[in-house]
């Protein structure tokens, strides 16, 4: 190795530039650092102003019936629901309802990714699999998944494996088509890359495809992810018991106003929740994947 | 690192290859007939879309020849294997395996056991400069450390052949220069036979034993130049007399082609 030792100086001067750059960089990050912090927490300020200002709003809207165009004597005002909120804590149904939804998120969130993710390496990589399965698969994908709901239920023996199949559905084709999409997306070269370094086929697959098809996988999770929660809810407004979309729509049916914007607030915290979990475990899995790096 | 140096004879006869069917076909290389030595350093040289990565397309295996023969040594060749090393331009280290890891990537598939993979990747690329990078991943690298990595990767499975498809073409002129002065020492210590192609004058003599001039389209070969200049070569070779008397033969020859209008097959 003596002679390639001597190449070896190139790769240090390289690296001491690269250093170099490196510590320009952060001078230039910690003398913009201060100034960046006072922007944050002027745009923060601004951004709770304005949400200040908004629920002002809708307080007064609702404290003086508001009756233009918008009728606002039946909406409960801000107020009303912060008290709403207080009193969770003497419900424990309330629990109950936001365990029911979780759990059919987690079966139907869990088969769909499991057999979309699988079908659509299928479908990305093998010709035949393309042909044989996308084509039923392309006729269903515009079918909503609440449009699903009615055969849901003629389909199963309970409403809550109807719910469940619906909240499959609703995550199925998002995770499918960014699955498909992220095998077709591979560099080629990267397959060849391996090929010339001694990969068979299965190799190929588990070194090369699923690695590089994994950040528009974990894209199609977490859309998939918000449309199961979407037709979650829905499905439980319809047919449901227990769960956080039937308290939403229980709510109103028993006119307890507060409750209802109680039950979309949750919702929304779930869905967020969820997706930010799913976006996490992406991160966890792929340190190397930087979204930007391929545009540099 | 002997028991190898005997191998790596390349023979193409009578080489085709055409890409598409019918009105959309398209011939890239016709009828090309070369011999390669083992431990032969050989450059490829010719006007750019001429076909010059046609030909490590088909000698690393992922081109079919349409007619013609291709041996390394004494096998056809007709798939990839890791016995002919590629180096490709830019960007085709695993993005998602680390600089250790990537290296580790052929002795991985031939069975080797993590431990020895590991020190074995990590005696290359402390040989070439990256000990300090084993746990970066490739986005972190420059581009001349990308591909000091991607040529450990190829040279840590003790290739007979390297192929290189313009693999400096898109670097600095700086870190272009340290890479051939790199290339050529490593050539000098592993005993193995490189193809070469580029569009540079100056690289392709710089570095090789020949340089082989491709025609336009469809490729054939106009011109075997063979470089006697002395070796180990320096960087100071590239004003010397000789060297640039080399150039102009070569640059005249280039620029017959250029602009000669292309030969219907």
């Amino acid at each position: 190795m003596a002679s390639a030792v001597q190449g070896a100086v190139a790769p240090r001067s390289n690296a001491a530039a690269l250093s170099a750059d490196e510590a320009a960089l952060s001078i230039s990050a910690s003398h913009g650092a201060s100034a960046r912090l006072s922007v944050r927490i002027r745009s923060g300020f601004i951004g709770a102003l304005s949400i200040a200002l908004w629920l002002c709003c809708w307080q007064l809207a609702s404290v003086h019936k508001w009756n233009f165009f918008f009728r606002f004597e039946n909406i409960p005002a801000p107020s009303e629901v912060a008290a709403a909120f207080g009193e969770l804590y003497r419900a424990p149904k309330f629990a109950a309802h936001v365990g029911n939804s979780l759990r059919r998120i987690f079966l139907g969130f869990s088969l769909a990714a499991g057999l979309a993710v699988v079908l659509g390496l299928l479908i990305g990589r093998f010709r035949i699999a393309a042909q044989s399965l996308f084509p039923p698969l392309e006729i269903l994908r515009p079918i909503p998944a609440v449009a699903w709901i009615p055969l849901a239920i003629l389909l199963f023996a309970s409403a809550e494996q109807s719910m469940v199949f619906i909240t499959f559905i609703g995550a199925f084709f998002p995770i499918l088509l960014s699955t498909i999409h992220g095998v077709e997306g591979v560099d080629r070269r990267l397959v060849y890359a391996s090929l010339t370094l001694g990969a068979g086929p299965l190799d190929v697959f588990h070194e090369v495809i699923l690695p590089g098809a994994l950040p528009s996988i974990v894209t199609g999770l977490s859309i998939g992810m918000g449309t199961s929660w979407f037709s979650l809810v829905t499905a439980e407004m319809i047919s449901g018991q227990f769960g956080i979309g039937y308290y939403t729509w229980e709510a109103y049916t028993l006119q307890q106003y507060p409750k209802i914007v109680l039950g979309m607030i949750t919702i929304g915290l779930l869905g967020m929740g969820s997706s930010l979990l799913i976006k996490w475990i992406g991160r966890r899995f792929m340190p190397w994947f930087k979204p930007d790096a391929s545009a540099a | 690192m002997t028991e190898s140096s005997a191998l790596g004879a390349i023979a193409l006869h009578g080489v085709d290859v055409h890409f598409g069917e019918g009105k959309t076909a398209v011939q890239a290389l016709s009828g090309i007939d070369l011999r390669i030595e083992p431990g032969e350093f050989v450059s490829i040289l010719g006007p750019s879309g001429c076909g010059k990565s046609t030909i490590i397309g088909a000698l690393a295996g992922f081109t079919k020849v349409s007619s013609g023969e291709l041996r390394v040594d004494a096998a056809r060749v007709t798939a990839p294997g890791p016995e002919r090393g590629v180096v490709f331009q830019q960007h085709t280290l695993f993005p998602w395996k680390t600089v250790a890891k990537n290296v580790e990537f052929g002795l991985k598939m031939r069975g080797v056991g993590r431990s020895e993979r590991k020190r074995q990747a990590r005696d290359i690329l402390s040989a070439m400069g990256l000990a300090e990078f084993l746990s970066h991943y490739p986005h972190q690298l420059s581009g001349g450390m990308q591909q000091r990595v991607n040529l450990a990767r190829v040279l840590v499975n003790r290739p007979r052949v390297i192929l290189m498809d313009e693999p400096f073409c898109s670097l600095d002129a700086q870190t272009r220069l340290q890479m051939q002065e790199l290339l050529l020492s490593l050539w000098h210590e592993f005993h193995m036979t490189v193809v070469f192609v580029t569009h540079e004058v100056d690289e392709a003599l710089f570095l090789s034993d020949r340089v082989v001039v491709l025609t336009q389209r469809p490729a054939r070969i106009k011109a075997e130049v063979s470089v006697e200049l002395p070796r180990p070569r320096t960087r100071d070779l590239l004003t010397r007399p000789e060297f640039v008397g080399l150039k102009r033969q070569i640059l005249e020859l280039l620029i017959g082609e250029a602009f000669s209008p292309a030969k219907p097959s």
